[in-house]
């Protein structure tokens, strides 16, 4: 789906945003986020992936202002965050719903409760409350419990409720701090696939925060990757995913891709099958699977697909296969030779 | 004790007098939950927010607060009592009899509590603050509509104890001419080596005791089970 605004002003807009903690009895000084430049598309939705101390929860505080920034520029529809004092930010977080982790819903409060609070706030009249209400736990799905305590519900129950409640503003942004990391995997997907109707029956753009790489492939357009309080990889997914370029992004696309195999799995590999082994990547709208197996037919080559597989990112296909050639010395030479200048291929 | 108890017992003719202490009592600890009570919640609160990390953090006021509540908790409240006499006779008007007695109960009773109440509150979540604030909550309103909310369970339970706690204390009442079963218990009682009276006062106060924990425990328990 095209989203509206795409490739006009951004929605989220950062330069230079630094965040630093300073030192403490008994702590050095922090930089939890350093010089993170960043353009978020209204409509899209943007992953930012790293592993813990990274910056990423920090970061995402900084787009509420929940954290304010030390330095650099913020701007959130268009109005600058940075320099607000918290009474100017208040109106602000309106239109920003965030969810969490860990629900954070109010105990003592129904369903129905959690869902009024951000419309109390907001000023919002009792009949219009009810029908916004009514309206959200409809679309969540869980009409029948708004007069429940968040105890009684199920943790995916307790995430769509947090969903449902930062909807009711009508939020143009929505930010999702690990808001699945607590969830077992069917109920991930079930979240998920809720986030990604936000994002199109609404238009709302996403910024969620994760460790997972199953989220970024399952949810997002953009994905952002952190080291040290740093950007040190963007792009979109499909990008991302088919030609990772630092380490960490590789270790991380690593964990739902197979790049090629590591040093163990290709020892073990090399005990199984006796020929010379090649890398091969595939990429959407290069040349096919096809055009690889006639080089290697044309020379009589034998060959076996040993590590690797085809995946299939945002609509796109990509795959790295590693096979295994087996045939003539002089052959197989050519062979490689002719996959190089065909595709990235190396041997292995 | 059943074997002890004398023939010689003046406790027939005492009934009136032990229903009158015991309105007495009822009274003076009434009085001190509600009036102690309330300024216990608001020292507390004031305890709370200000802390380190908290949502009107300031290193002064906190300070000054903690010394205030450290300085007056500790001290015995047979000793306290006395301590407290010119500052009764200042706002209440006399330093001696029952509104003496529970001038000097808020006091200690505010103090006691606005520690349980900070205890309490301490063990609301952040995330649940965190989120209100991201809903552009004004901080008087969490500490009202989130952090109060949230602590209610625990906060019952440690009224209760502090209701408990305020029975006790009232016994001393004695000492500068108040009411009460203590004080009662005391007088004809104990000085008149009539046990059987001593018990009977005992007994209401640990029927009290119990009936005050009763609901204390069963009110919490419907909040939490929420």
């Amino acid at each position: 789906m095209t989203h509206p605004g795409t490739g006009a002003v951004p929605l989220v807009r950062l330069r230079d945003v630094t965040k630093t903690y300073p030192a403490a009895k008994g702590r050095n000084e922090v930089n939890a986020v350093v010089d993170v430049d960043l353009d978020i598309a209204a409509g899209d939705v943007q992953a930012i992936v790293g592993y813990s101390g990274a910056g990423k929860s920090t970061l995402v505080r900084l787009l509420n202002g929940l954290e304010p920034a030390t330095s650099g520029s913020i701007q959130v529809g268009g109005t600058e965050l940075v320099g607000l004092r918290e009474r100017q930010l208040r109106p602000i977080r309106l239109g920003i719903g965030m969810i969490f982790q860990q629900f954070n819903l109010l105990e003592s409060r129904t369903v129905w409760g959690n869902l009024a609070y951000p419309l109390q706030i907001a000023g919002v009249d009792k009949a219009e409350q009810q029908r916004r209400i009514s309206e959200l736990l409809h679309f969540v799905g869980l009409p029948d419990k708004a007069h429940t305590y968040p105890r009684n519900l199920s943790g995916g129950q307790k995430q769509r409720v947090g969903i449902a409640r930062a909807l009711t503003t009508n939020p143009s942004l929505l930010l999702a701090d690990e808001a699945t990391s607590a969830l077992d995997p069917e109920t991930t997907h079930e979240v998920l696939r809720l986030l990604k109707r936000v994002n199109e029956e609404f238009g709302t753009t996403i910024v969620a925060i994760t460790h997972e790489m199953e989220v970024v492939r399952e949810l997002a357009d953009h994905v952002a990757v952190m080291e040290s309080g740093r950007i040190v990889e963007s792009g979109p997914v499909y990008d991302v995913f088919s030609a990772p370029r630092q380490p960490v992004t590789r270790r991380f696309v690593g964990t739902v891709v197979d790049d090629e195999p590591s040093t163990d799995a290709l020892a073990a590999l090399r005990s199984r099958h006796p020929g010379r082994f090649v890398k091969v990547e595939l990429r959407e709208g290069g040349p096919r699977q096809t055009d690889i197996f006639a080089v290697l037919l044309e020379r009589g080559i034998a060959f076996e697909l040993v590590f690797g597989g085809i995946e299939e990112i945002q609509g796109a296909t990509f795959g790295n296969l590693t096979l295994s050639l087996d045939g003539p010395a002089t052959s197989v030479d050519e062979a490689v030779r002719e996959l190089a200048a065909l595709v990235p291929a190396k041997e292995l | 004790m059943l074997t002890a108890l004398p023939t010689d017992t003046r406790l027939g003719e005492l009934w009136p007098d032990i229903w009158q202490a015991t309105g007495e009592t009822l009274l003076m600890v009434a009085l001190t939950m509600l009036i102690g009570g309330t300024l216990g919640l608001i020292l507390g609160l004031g305890l709370y927010l200000t802390r380190k990390g908290g949502l009107y953090e300031n290193v002064i006021v906190s300070f000054v607060l903690n010394v205030l509540v450290n300085f007056f908790r500790p001290i015995p409240f047979i000793i306290f009592i006395a301590a407290v006499q010119p500052a009764a006779r200042l706002i209440v008007g006399t330093g001696i009899g029952t509104p003496a007695v529970v001038f000097s109960l808020v006091l200690a009773a505010m103090f006691g509590i606005a520690r349980i109440v900070e205890q309490n509150l301490v063990s609301v979540p952040p995330g649940v603050i965190e989120a209100a604030r991201a809903m552009g909550a004004t901080r008087a309103r969490i500490a009202a509509t989130v952090v109060v909310p949230e602590a209610m369970a625990p906060v019952i339970l440690g009224y209760t104890f502090a209701f408990v706690a305020v029975v006790d204390m009232s016994a001393v009442a004695g000492l500068i001419a108040g009411g009460g079963l203590g004080s009662f218990a005391q007088t004809f009682g104990y000085r008149q080596y009539d046990p059987a009276v001593t018990w009977v006062c005992v007994l209401i106060l640990v029927a009290l005791v119990q009936v005050i924990q009763l609901l204390g425990n069963t009110l919490s328990a419907r909040i939490l089970r929420r």
